[in-house]
């Protein structure tokens, strides 16, 4: 794997990057996405409208569990098959391996024990061991993997939270020593929502040998607020030119947030849930463009971010959901038809809403590297959060 | 409007023909898949398109009940509603309405029912059923049939033959059909050797230059069986139904993915199949994802109507290059190596006139015994 930070190019934490990975034949601008996936692909888009339908590289990088698999199929079968890219018949992507993937594969901190990490997934509560875990990964193949960790929710007791530092640290250990073959391994940074914590993991990963590092124990209920001291007292630990990777941090403010601390790849599920309910993002990808028909908010269940494509108001609407949006979806279909699709829950529904999704947010963040790369980070942040507001404000009075 | 239907070659009762619609230039035998709202599960027009489906099919009851036959027309017609760019067939409403309603009836008049909206007693007229279809557009469209089931005997058949003809009667008599042009068989509930009967009486009674379709058929069996005896096309749910309960299509037969067996099995699907999914993924992958996500079901939808097409293209294709009973055999040969071919496939062939002998392995014994005498 290379990384590399674009001199000149940053914006007081926020930095431009280039990641460049096996499998993958074109480098990776970051800040960038990781796609979720489910057993490795897209929840509702074919490989082959994955190819075919969404931007290369960008939508390249897939996130996956582990234990997605357990059930189902065996690591040796995947062994036999050849490893993830050979299976999923995607050679040109790049596949992350992070345990925790916040639909189906949530961390237990309860169940999580001095052996193992326990998470809830739809076949039960699992327990899983660094050994085991570090066979599946091997199996698997996948072009980087983090650390077992032991995240736990902003609210548990100090001293609970200092032993899931010291566990991630063990397991850390555990991870690096058991890895026969030279893999990509990332080490995983928890702390819960303790700076003291925070800055001890950090300081304590920065001196293992691993390739980058993936910050936990985000996205489990510590505020947006409290947020920012904690991600940066990370980011502040840790070296330049390693790539940084956080979970948890899905919507577009919380993934600004991130940005500004110093943070590389990102694995959202905001477009999963919202493709689930019916909502289609819309918000201008270009700054200080389409500040229009926002009086029409309160209407249609939207809010200047994304509408809600049951809402009867788009019935006959023989508009794409975004004019100038170049994705499969908007280029073939209506919102009528697409109504008329979640009405009558047909699965179309959500593999079309769910390419618009993925497109129109991987947009977003080539916009965020467009505005890192302009020297106007701080002011694209400003001015998205600022004009949200603004939007909401006017449906509420609309209303 | 150059509607045609063009025999291109023969076997026997077989045809392969070229139909000529608005939307498309198609080829039969054709098999139809089902998009009964609008839509084929999870496929998108692309998809549909590189897997070379002709015509689709939708359902008249269900998309006058959503988003309505009026909103279809206000916008364009369902072609624009869907952007298919290809043809579409629409059903008349009767058969959904009599099957899924609670107190539908068939009276004189049409079709009465109670709606499923709010109770009201309601009823479709032939003339309505069509007015309603004219609005989605479709390229083929069907009159009301008064639907009984072909196992019922007695006076109440030939009630419902003769009432379908003068629904046919006041369908053309509006203005709303230019004439009957398509000849439709309509089965459901028998048992094979009834059905296999039932079809090859109709295509023997039935003018050679108009396209036979068989609704709800079905099986790639039944569709090589009826093509035999001359029906040039077919709509079922049965591709897209099965797959989404984890069954995949197979020249041998059927797949079931979900057993535990293909956890553990690398190859595809169909290693001979050129579909996206078979090239690309194995039996085991499929196994992990069928009846748990909905790529399972997707993926398998996707390959199941591949193969259908395939069948349809290959029968085709088999005609018009002389070589249908080779084909026949061939396909007989990999469904049943034992040479247990069912003996209602042995007598419609023989009628259809189709030597199967090297099929059969009962045939055979046949042979042997009488060359002992």
């Amino acid at each position: 794997m290379k990384f590399a930070v674009k001199k000149g190019w940053s914006n007081g934490r926020a930095r431009s990057g280039v990641l460049q990975l096996g499998s993958c034949p074109f480098p990776i601008q970051t800040p960038a996405l990781l796609l979720t996936t489910r057993k490795g692909l897209p929840p509702f888009t074919s490989p082959d409208l994955l190819t075919s339908s969404l931007p290369s590289p960008d939508s390249h990088l897939l996130q996956f569990s582990p234990l997605h698999f357990l059930e189902g199929i065996s690591p040796k079968t995947i062994s036999n098959i050849g490893g993830l890219h050979q299976m999923l018949s995607l050679h040109q992507h790049i596949f992350a391996a992070v345990p925790r993937d916040s639909i189906i594969a949530l961390p237990e901190h309860d169940s999580t024990n001095k052996y193992g990490a326990s998470f809830q997934t739809p076949g039960g509560r699992l327990l899983i061991k660094p050994a085991e875990y570090v066979e599946l990964v091997s199996s698997m193949k996948p072009d980087f993997w983090v650390t077992l960790a032991d995240e736990v929710p902003a609210w548990v007791s100090n001293k609970r939270n200092r032993t899931s530092v010291d566990r991630t640290l063990r397991w850390l250990d555990d991870c690096l020593s058991l890895n026969k073959e030279s893999t990509t391994i990332f080490g995983s940074i928890v702390g819960g929502s303790s700076i003291e914590e925070r800055h001890r993991c950090a300081q304590e990963v920065a001196q293992r040998n691993v390739s980058g590092y993936w910050i936990g124990g985000f996205g489990l209920g510590e505020s947006m607020d409290e947020r920012a001291a904690l991600l940066t007292a990370v980011t502040d630990n840790l070296p330049e030119d390693m790539p940084r990777h956080v979970s948890g941090l899905g919507l577009p403010e919380e993934v600004l947030q991130g940005v500004a601390a110093g943070i590389d790849l990102f694995d959202s599920t905001y477009v999963y849930h919202l493709t689930l309910g019916g909502f289609a993002l819309t918000f201008p990808l270009e700054r200080n463009k389409g500040e229009n028909a926002d009086y029409q908010l309160s209407d249609s269940g939207g809010d200047g971010m994304k509408i809600n494509l049951k809402a009867t108001v788009y019935r006959k609407d023989t508009s794409p959901i975004v004019e100038s949006c170049i994705c499969f979806t908007c280029q073939n279909h209506t919102k009528a038809y697409l109504n008329h699709l979640f009405n009558v829950h047909e699965m179309l529904a959500q593999t079309l809403l769910e390419i618009h999704n993925t497109h129109h947010y991987l947009g977003f963040f080539c916009s965020i590297r467009k505005a890192i790369e302009e020297g106007k980070f701080e002011q694209f942040r400003r001015n998205f959060v600022e004009s949200r507001r603004d939007r909401l404000f006017a449906a509420a009075s609309s209303a | 409007m150059a509607l045609k239907f063009e025999v291109l070659g023969r076997f026997n009762r077989a045809r392969a023909a070229q139909l000529t619609l608005p939307h498309y230039l198609c080829q039969t035998p054709l098999f139809m898949p089902v998009g009964t709202q609008g839509t084929i599960k999870g496929l998108t027009k692309n998809q549909l398109e590189e897997i070379g489906c002709q015509i689709i099919l939708g359902n008249t009851y269900h998309l006058a009940l959503r988003p309505t036959s009026e909103l279809i027309d206000e916008l364009g017609g369902l072609h624009k509603f869907m952007n298919w760019p290809r043809a579409l067939l629409t059903d008349s409403g009767g058969f959904q309405m009599v099957s899924l309603l609670h107190l539908a009836d068939i009276t004189e008049k049409g079709v009465t029912f109670q709606s499923p909206v709010d109770g009201k007693p309601m009823l479709l007229t032939p003339e309505e059923s069509i007015q309603i279809q004219n609005r989605i557009g479709a390229d083929i469209i069907m009159a009301l049939d008064d639907v009984v089931r072909t196992t019922i005997t007695g006076p109440r058949i030939e009630e419902a033959m003769y009432r379908t003809l003068r629904w046919i009667d006041r369908c053309i008599a509006g203005i709303y059909v230019s004439e009957v042009w398509l000849n439709v068989i309509c089965l459901g509930g028998e048992d094979k050797d009834s059905f296999w009967r039932v079809v090859a009486q109709c295509t023997a009674a039935l003018p050679e230059d108009k396209p036979r379709y068989v609704m709800g058929v079905g099986y790639p069996l039944d569709i090589v069986v009826c093509s035999a005896l001359g029906a040039d096309m077919y709509d079922c749910v049965y591709p897209t139904r099965t797959a989404r309960f984890g069954t995949a299509l197979v020249p041998e037969g059927v797949l079931k993915l979900k057993h535990q067996a293909m956890a553990n099995d690398i190859r595809p699907i169909d290693p001979m199949c050129e579909c996206m999914v078979c090239k690309n993924y194995t039996r085991a992958y499929i196994h992990c994802l069928v009846t748990k996500d909905a790529m399972g079901s997707q993926l398998l939808s996707y390959h199941n109507l591949y193969y259908m097409m395939k069948l349809s293209r290959d029968l085709h294709s088999s005609i018009v290059e002389g070589r249908f009973p080779e084909f026949v055999c061939k396909f007989l040969q990999t469904m049943f190596p034992k040479g247990d071919v069912p003996e209602w496939v042995c007598n419609a062939m023989e009628v259809a006139g189709i030597d199967i002998s090297s099929c059969c392995r009962e045939m055979r014994f046949d042979v042997d015994k009488s060359s002992t005498l």
